[in-house]
């Protein structure tokens, strides 16, 4: 049995798989992946169920030293400096770490979840049908906590399979949002504001919600509504008018008007935007809403088929853009160019 | 007969998920309305429902819109809202102890000062009302209780606390509640109960329903440390009483 060791974690990482559903209604919320495509991305490379559990790693950096054993892995999500024993490792490919190497991840640029995947998954008990971690509750396997240094994930020894690797469609543009439930509770002259202005995600956010910074957004009647359900996405505006947006370990229900709601197509992107980086809302109808989320289903079932095998000279271009990349400081204009999914500020209307 | 009620408003949450809203305020109709269409869909079994979330006054549908189309389901969940309550049958009573005042209950002499009560007669109020579990929320197995006696009412306060124990039995405005987990909390805590609303690995996981009558009974603090002790052990400590 081969082992996969934390050597060095910082936090915010977690295992996190597609989510934990079917008990909302005892305040218990689905938790699971903020970036389920770049989840899917990850598993996809090293032959896992799609959204099958893996790490997820917040944006700072992190180490993982394989014991026992070899062990393969794939990195997806947030673009990240990676290597190991010196070797480049790019976003979107896998990698074997023979016995006693390790792989070192630097920190997020341009987004702020990474998903390592692990070939064979994570075996831990699963909680009503997930591993995914929610701390408040308890819940989560093999550590039902945030990772720290010192876990120990037991795998299966890594075969010798050619190493493979995936190019994911760039994603950007504004994040989209269906108007409601409760955009009645405010004027006409807030929605506008709401859908016309440049906002930043707060550096105080977290997997519960993001806090946006931007105009405040004023209520009608005040912000007191008596509670009701949230999803992920939901866009509740509490009474200092910054709005929040909900994320997978948001409470079950809230008390605040929600004025929108992200739709699911773009929720990952969201979640990926990085604190500080601005980018606007734009409203678009139920219609478009649900073809977009059969698109992005779509497209996560087809990652699979576009795995390739790892060739040298993609290795080699690869290896060339990321110690370019490494050396420098990175503008938020370099996110384009990597096969990731952030979002680039320049893509805005 | 025409249909006594309105019908509730059908409101979008996201591309999967709508909220059918049967009222802006907490309102016993309204929250029997909640729990009756509820029923009602799990008992339709329609294709395409993933699960719901009842609240005080709407009831959240989460859906998969490749199986049912908005309007389809729009149609079911007005057509299931007409006209139903709750059946009264159905119902499931609890008896639930409940160590007030003391270390276990911080605010239960500040509450009785501010309504102008002794500490006793809060608690004899507030265990004399029989309480319909409204809605579970925000946290795993936090219940929102309603039918507080209407004299116990009180703002919540004004800076919530950071962290509380488990098992707190509080009030706030109109409502009462069990907060299951340790956490944050705005309102008033009159006492502790060892009753678990959400354990792991004990079967249920989740002890009350939405809908379910809560009634508190008084227990000393000795007593609460044995429950403790006997919940730790699996125990439910709240007992099943008759109807």
């Amino acid at each position: 049995m081969s082992t996969l060791v934390v050597a060095q974690i910082g936090p915010a990482s977690s295992v996190q798989d597609g989510g934990r559903f079917g008990a909302q209604r005892y305040g218990l919320t689905p938790s699971g992946a903020m970036d389920k495509l770049s989840l899917a991305a990850a598993n996809s490379l090293v032959g896992n169920a799609l959204l099958a559990a893996a790490i997820e790693i917040g944006p700072f950096g992190a180490t993982f030293t394989a014991k026992g054993g070899s062990v393969r892995v794939a990195l997806s999500g947030a673009p990240r400096p990676a290597d190991v024993a010196k070797r480049q490792v790019e976003m979107n490919t896998s990698v074997t770490l023979s016995e006693g190497e390790k792989l070192t991840l630097g920190f997020a640029r341009g987004g702020s979840f990474s998903y390592l995947a692990i070939a064979g998954g994570i075996s831990g008990e699963p909680m009503f049908n997930s591993l995914s971690v929610n701390a408040r509750a308890g819940l989560g396997s093999p550590y039902p906590r945030p990772l720290q240094s010192g876990d120990v994930f037991e795998v299966a020894p890594a075969g010798d399979a050619p190493e493979l690797r995936l190019e994911l469609p760039k994603a950007g543009g504004p994040i989209r949002v269906v108007m409601g439930p409760q955009d009645d509770e405010f004027s006409d002259e807030m929605k506008a504001q709401f859908l016309g202005s440049d906002w930043t995600i707060s550096a105080t956010s977290d997997r519960m919600g993001y806090r946006l910074e931007g105009p405040p957004i004023r209520h009608l009647h005040g912000h007191n509504i008596v509670s009701d359900g949230t999803v992920d996405g939901s866009i509740q505006v509490p009474g200092n008018g910054a709005p929040i947006v909900l994320m997978a370990d948001r409470g079950t229900s809230g008390g605040y008007p929600k004025i929108a709601t992200v739709i699911t197509a773009d929720f990952g992107r969201l979640a990926q935007t990085p604190a500080g980086t601005p980018f606007r809302f734009k409203a678009v109808s139920m219609a478009e809403a649900q073809a977009e989320r059969r698109r992005y289903k779509d497209l996560l079932r087809s990652l699979p088929g576009r795995v390739t095998e790892l060739t040298s000279s993609a290795f080699n271009i690869d290896a060339l853009f990321t110690a370019n990349v490494a050396g420098h400081a990175v503008s938020a204009t370099d996110v384009t160019t990597w096969p990731g999914l952030a979002l680039d500020s320049s893509d805005h209307p | 007969m025409a249909d006594p009620f309105p019908p509730p408003r059908l409101l979008p949450s996201g591309d999967s998920a709508v909220t059918v809203e049967f009222s802006r305020t907490i309102d016993e109709t309204a929250n029997r309305r909640v729990l009756a269409l509820d029923h009602a869909l799990a008992a339709a079994s329609l294709a395409g429902i993933t699960e719901t979330v009842p609240t005080y006054r709407s009831l959240l549908v989460h859906y998969d819109p490749c199986v049912i189309d908005h309007a389809t389901l729009g149609a079911n969940l007005l057509a299931l809202s007409a006209g139903t309550l709750a059946p009264e049958t159905e119902v499931r009573r609890w008896r639930v102890p409940v160590c007030y005042g003391g270390e276990h209950g911080i605010d239960l002499e500040d509450v009785a000062k501010a309504l102008s009560l002794t500490p006793d007669e809060v608690v004899a109020r507030h265990v004399a009302a029989t309480y319909r579990v409204a809605m579970i929320g925000f946290t795993p197995g936090w219940s929102y209780l309603s039918g507080l006696d209407p004299t116990l009412q009180m703002s919540r306060r004004q800076n919530p606390r950071l962290a509380t124990p488990p098992g707190i039995v509080a009030i706030g405005g109109i409502q009462t509640g069990i907060q299951c987990l340790a956490g944050p909390c705005g309102w008033h805590l009159l006492g502790r109960t060892a009753m678990r609303t959400f354990q792991l690995h004990r079967q249920p996981t989740f002890l009350l329903e939405p809908g379910d009558e809560v009634s508190f009974t008084a227990v000393d603090a000795k007593m609460f440390a044995e429950q403790e002790r006997a919940a730790e052990g699996g125990e439910l400590i709240a007992e099943r009483i008759a109807a």
